[in-house]
């Protein structure tokens, strides 16, 4: 049967070009691969070659002719034994490309929504991480993680640690110390230094069927390996249509420490909590780094956990418990209160405390909510407080472009608007690289007091 | 040292022969097909055709064993075609639609198949390469006996990760095939301009990983380098680099006007060395088949071929509530 060969696209973004030159003419025969013509498209002239072999029975645009729409029949080939004579009955009309129009068909049905009705205050989870009366112990942060990651290690074969220093030395933080002895050189490896290297083995033996745990001395350094992070472990389960993704998790120190100047001293948790396919927790006290890491190796998504090497050496209350866990998702509530909400996570949490214990000295209540994830993020735990103080005050040390208060801000304007007395302010570390010198840093930085002149500007006090 | 070339009389059965022969062709034609698609604006995006390399694969997935892993760049329906993919989904993953292997979600540069042990389809210039070291990291852990081959071309050899990658390959020994596949061009730029030593797979030698040039052209030869690398893998000895110098006879994507070459030198290669023009001359000129024979393998695939792009052109688009899935695994899923 005679077929049209039609007027090619030839880039991602070609409609039309102008059909140049061409290189046959009727009545020769042409095989696949042979060059037909020249093409000019808006990027440059392309070479148009033939698929199918046949004889070119008629050049239906001549050459020189612009402005030919993709899809348009420029000539007719025909197979063995046909004539030119049978054009007029053959060639089938083009075939249209699939209508680009469908995703309209998405488009949120939000403007056929009745008139806005007050929101109701969003259900959410406020059950005790702990039973009442469970023996409680004093643990580090160090401590409380080390143990939630070895105990996964003791239930699940699959799940090994790799990263710098991680074994002989016993973790650059004495994060893992330990860990080689009881866990042998198998499942607790000693990286080289190559961030970008280790990150990709350990998403391809995620992908592979182990369950991997990659620390980084810091997650400054993740920075080299952020491409396999984001585009290898975060979008693999979307892209192979669930098929396949990268159960692990990805841990180390984030934001600043103490002197280290810049390059060692950044808060990630805006930029991961922004990946769709990346599970994010930042958790503030031991028995949540515990319970969160238990949650984070049993998931089945890569999940970035982000911790603090200034919090590594404090204590905290841990449950006594044989298998304790905290859900993703879930904040908490450590004080309440009724004049403020103030919203953190990591150790944000500090400040915002020790704030909360100072205005409550000047008669001023706040409620302090730990998010613990930043995604999934317990946003209707922040709604629900604000609908009840009806203000609102974030804490972060990142930066303030693009900060995880900005977005808490968002969300609250979009479900809690009327329920605001005063606008959101996100207390955050300042625009600035981090400085060395001991007052600029503690300047960069953001503090008690900050979060305290927050809270009295919302309330008017 | 001189690419590795097959004897001259090679010691093959006709029916690995017609195996190979058929193989690539399906290759070759199903890529044809594929850019007659693109032209026809069915396939959107970037579309990396594989023709002209069609030995590399083939000649590879005749040394490797049930199990094996693979993984390559986003010039990989090659690679996919070789180790079993069904036609119809790969063609139906390039127009978008829900037959395909991603159910749309991935196109051409993202593609996987557990059941295949085929990793992807990666659209990062060498971010495979680690992904690969951890397939074979994966393996070894398990003490499972398999073998991954990575893939990766002359460009992708220009960056870190992949040097990090041999580091840490050699150092814990992981079983893992490095193929560097050397079309000469990196999109538009020749080895010659991009690269500073004439035989990428020396650069193993520092690192202590073996390595050789094969001709990829020449799918025996590719198949008898590939048993080799395999059978050093395979004993625990570490990873092995192949550097197979073959020819990419279309653009870099199909929006390359391929002005860094002329039209003389594709042509020439077209002539001269083309991989399934080789394998038809062995069959015909030591009497393994007729040209009959070889006819009928031409209709058989361009059977295959047409089904696969009738499927793909009738395959529906994916259901729009499919936008929202597959984000976040709620189990992990089973190792095939």
């Amino acid at each position: 049967m005679a077929t049209e060969i039609l007027m090619p696209a030839l880039s991602p973004t070609m409609e039309e070009g102008t059909l140049a030159k061409w290189l046959v003419k009727e009545g020769d025969t042409v095989s696949s691969g042979d060059i037909m013509a020249e093409i000019e498209t808006d990027k440059a002239t392309m070479e148009f070659e033939a698929v199918d072999e046949g004889t070119i029975g008629k050049i239906l645009i001549a050459e020189g002719t612009e402005g030919v729409k993709v899809n348009t029949a420029i000539a007719v080939l025909l197979e063995d034994g046909e004539s030119a004579d049978d054009i007029d009955t053959a060639a089938a009309a083009p075939e249209a490309a699939p209508a680009a129009d469908a995703g309209n068909e998405a488009a949120p049905a939000a403007s056929e929504a009745p008139a806005t009705p007050a929101p109701e205050a969003p259900r959410t989870d406020s059950t005790p991480d702990w039973p009442e009366g469970t023996t409680l112990k004093q643990q580090t942060v160090r401590e409380a993680l080390r143990d939630g990651m070895a105990e996964e290690m003791r239930r699940d074969e699959s799940v090994f640690l790799m990263g710098e220093e991680v074994a002989e030395y016993q973790g650059a933080y004495k994060i893992s110390q330990g860990m080689l002895d009881e866990f042998g050189a198998k499942r607790v490896i000693d990286t080289p230094i190559t961030e970008h290297g280790f990150a990709g083995i350990g998403v391809g033996a995620a992908f592979g069927g182990l369950r991997p745990i990659v620390e980084f001395m810091t997650f400054n350094f993740a920075m080299q390996a952020i491409d396999q992070i984001i585009n290898s472990a975060a979008k693999t389960l979307y892209m192979s249509g669930g098929q396949m993704g990268a159960p692990m998790v990805f841990r180390g120190p984030n934001g600043a420490a103490a002197r280290v100047g810049a390059q060692h001293s950044q808060d990630y948790a805006a930029w991961y909590m922004q990946v769709p396919g990346l599970k994010v927790a930042m958790p503030y006290s031991a028995s949540d780094y515990k319970g969160l890491m238990k949650t984070a190796i049993r998931d089945p998504n890569p999940v970035i956990f982000l911790e603090n090497e200034i919090l590594y050496g404090r204590s905290f209350d841990v449950p006594d418990l044989d298998d304790y866990t905290v859900p993703f998702g879930k904040a908490r509530i450590w004080r309440e209160g009724t004049d403020v909400t103030i919203v953190s996570f990591g150790i944000g949490m500090s400040y915002a405390l020790a704030a909360a214990d100072k205005l409550a000295e000047d008669g001023i209540s706040a409620e302090v909510i730990d998010l613990r994830t930043l995604r999934p993020m317990d946003t209707g735990s922040v709604i629900k407080s604000v609908m009840k103080t009806n203000r609102c005050v974030t804490v972060e040390e990142g930066w303030p472009q693009g900060s995880v208060g900005n977005y808490i801000s968002s969300v609250i304007m979009q479900e809690a608007f009327d329920y605001l007395d005063a606008p959101v302010i996100n207390c955050t570390g300042k625009d600035v690289p981090m400085p060395y010198a001991a007052n600029l840093e503690k300047l960069a930085l953001v503090t008690t007091d900050e979060v305290i002149a927050a809270v009295k500007q919302v309330t008017y006090t | 040292m001189a690419p590795r070339k097959s004897a001259k009389k090679p010691n093959v059965s006709a029916e690995e022969l017609k195996a190979y022969y058929r193989d690539m062709l399906l290759i070759r034609r199903f890529e044809e097909k594929a850019g007659q698609l693109y032209g026809m604006g069915l396939i959107g995006g970037f579309c990396h055709l594989y023709i002209g390399q069609e030995a590399v694969v083939v000649g590879l997935e005749a040394a490797a064993e049930e199990g094996d892993k693979r993984i390559t760049s986003y010039r990989d329906h090659g690679h996919m075609l070789a180790c079993g993919m069904d036609p119809n989904g790969v063609m139906a993953e390039l127009t978008g639609r829900e037959g395909g292997y991603s159910k749309g979600k991935g196109g051409s540069m993202h593609m996987f198949s557990k059941e295949k042990h085929f990793y992807g389809g990666h659209g990062i210039v060498a971010a495979q390469v680690p992904l690969g070291a951890g397939l074979a990291f994966a393996d070894k852990y398990k003490e499972n006996g398999r073998v991954t081959f990575t893939y990766f071309g002359d460009g992708a050899a220009n960056q870190g990760q992949v040097y990090e990658a041999f580091n840490m390959a050699a150092l814990w020994k992981l079983p893992c095939v490095f193929v560097i596949e050397n079309n000469q061009y990196a999109m538009g730029t020749s080895q010659q301009r991009s690269t500073s030593s004439a035989e990428i797979y020396e650069r193993g030698k520092s690192f202590g990983i073996p390595g050789e040039a094969v001709d990829g052209m020449d799918v025996l030869a590719v198949k008898e380098a590939g048993e080799k690398a395999v059978a050093h893998c395979r004993s625990g000895d570490g990873p092995y680099i192949l550097e197979i110098k073959t020819y990419r006879y279309r653009g870099h994507s199909m929006s390359d006007p391929a002005k860094y070459r002329t039209r003389e030198e594709v042509q020439k290669m077209r002539d001269e060395r083309d991989p399934i023009e080789q394998v038809r001359s062995l069959l015909l000129t030591g009497k393994h088949a007729t040209e009959d024979d070889l006819k009928a393998i031409d209709k058989e695939i361009k059977t295959i071929v047409n089904e696969s792009a009738e499927f793909a052109k009738e395959s529906p688009e994916p259901a729009l509530d499919e936008l929202w899935t597959d984000i976040y695994a709620t189990e992990v899923p089973q190792e095939a």
